[in-house]
């Protein structure tokens, strides 16, 4: 059977319900004025949910390049240093990134369709609420005249209706939002903690650690190789021979065997 | 004849222009009975454009009353089916 038929006798079976209840059509109308308004507040607060939530995934989402490019950087540097595993490792964690930051996407596109559907409920809502408060009181003048009245049921039902789909886009948003807070939480912790390439095991700045251990041992090696070079060209010096081989007859040739020894 | 879509506005539509959306309003039923979702958001756009297009937007002091209801623009099949559980 014909859906718009259906609907209309739907309609019309709820507006003489309403009506039956309704001591006077004009009080239907206000009420009815009232819960537009609250709906249409109700909207507005979660647009700005949404787009909080949206704001936050952006922010994720670019420390989460940041920490890509940084992993990349590292990688660099290891193969540098002819680290390949560790180079490898830096590669590894920054796909497990590129994995999450596509979901990140996704998620992103998702808010945008929420929010799109949410700006279109509330300028739907707004031009109903608006076209509604002055046609109120045209409608309140006639109420008398019974067809008059079936019109404001079907009006007041009607709209009723139509706030239940609003309704509807609503809970759905709101689903959204809260799934959305709940990943982004998460994704706060593992940014915070720096456990996200954990999944590969080791903390986020292990790789770093082991960069960092590397030149260190380079520089120490450096600063080594200086020092050698000063202690070699110092053991000429008497005072030096006189403290490190008291009592020793033979001074330079006894350091010089000894650095040998060390190296 | 009147036609109000939900949540927008009602439409004095000429009887000439009734049987194509009558057509439109099959397909509807077809789509909610197999549960097409694609099928089915199409066709409301289609009836839902169809409306705006042959008919005249009736006044607000206009007291008459639609005999034809349209789903509001973007229902879901499930919503619609919802609304029509409700009177049954």
């Amino acid at each position: 059977m014909s859906v718009m038929k259906r609907l209309s006798g739907i309609l019309q079976a709820k507006a003489n319900k309403a009506l039956d209840k309704a001591e006077n059509p004009a009080d239907m109308l206000d009420l009815s004025y009232e819960k537009q308004v609250e709906n249409l507040q109700k909207v507005r607060r979660a647009l700005a949910d949404v787009a909080t939530a949206r704001k936050r995934l952006e922010l994720q989402a670019s420390q989460l390049q940041a920490q890509a490019q940084k992993l990349q950087d590292q990688a660099k540097q290891a193969l540098g240093q002819g680290q390949e595993d560790l180079a490898r490792e830096a590669l590894a964690r920054r796909a497990t990134l590129a994995e999450q930051l596509e979901s990140l996407g996704t998620q992103h596109q998702q808010v945008e369709t929420q929010q799109q559907q949410l700006e279109t409920t509330a300028t739907r809502l707004q031009t109903q609420v608006d076209a509604f408060r002055t046609k109120k009181e045209t409608l309140k003048a006639s109420y008398t005249a019974s067809k008059a009245q079936a019109s404001i049921g079907e009006a007041v039902s009607g709209i009723s209706e139509s706030m239940t789909d609003a309704g509807m886009t609503l809970d759905r948003a709101q689903d959204k939002i809260a799934q959305m807070q709940a990943r982004a939480g998460a994704i706060d912790e593992l940014l915070d903690t720096g456990a996200l390439p954990d999944a590969l095991g080791g903390g986020g700045d292990d790789i770093q650690k082991q960069l960092d251990a590397t030149s260190r041992a380079g520089q120490v090696d450096a600063e080594l190789a200086a020092l050698k070079a000063q202690v070699g060209a110092g053991a000429e010096s008497p005072g030096l021979a006189a403290g490190t081989a008291p009592g020793t007859d033979t001074a330079p040739g006894g350091d010089a065997s000894g650095e040998g020894g060390n190296a | 004849m009147i036609v109000r879509i939900l949540g927008e506005a009602r439409y004095d539509v000429p009887e000439a222009d009734l049987p194509a959306i009558e057509q439109l309003d099959a397909q509807l039923v077809d789509a909610l009975e197999r549960g097409d979702e694609a099928e089915f958001s199409g066709t409301l756009a289609d009836l839902i454009g169809q409306v705006r297009h042959t008919g005249t937007l009736v006044a607000a002091d206009d007291v008459r009353t639609s005999e034809l209801v349209v789903p509001h623009e973007g229902s879901t099949l499930a919503e619609v089916r919802d609304l029509l559980a409700q009177g049954a």
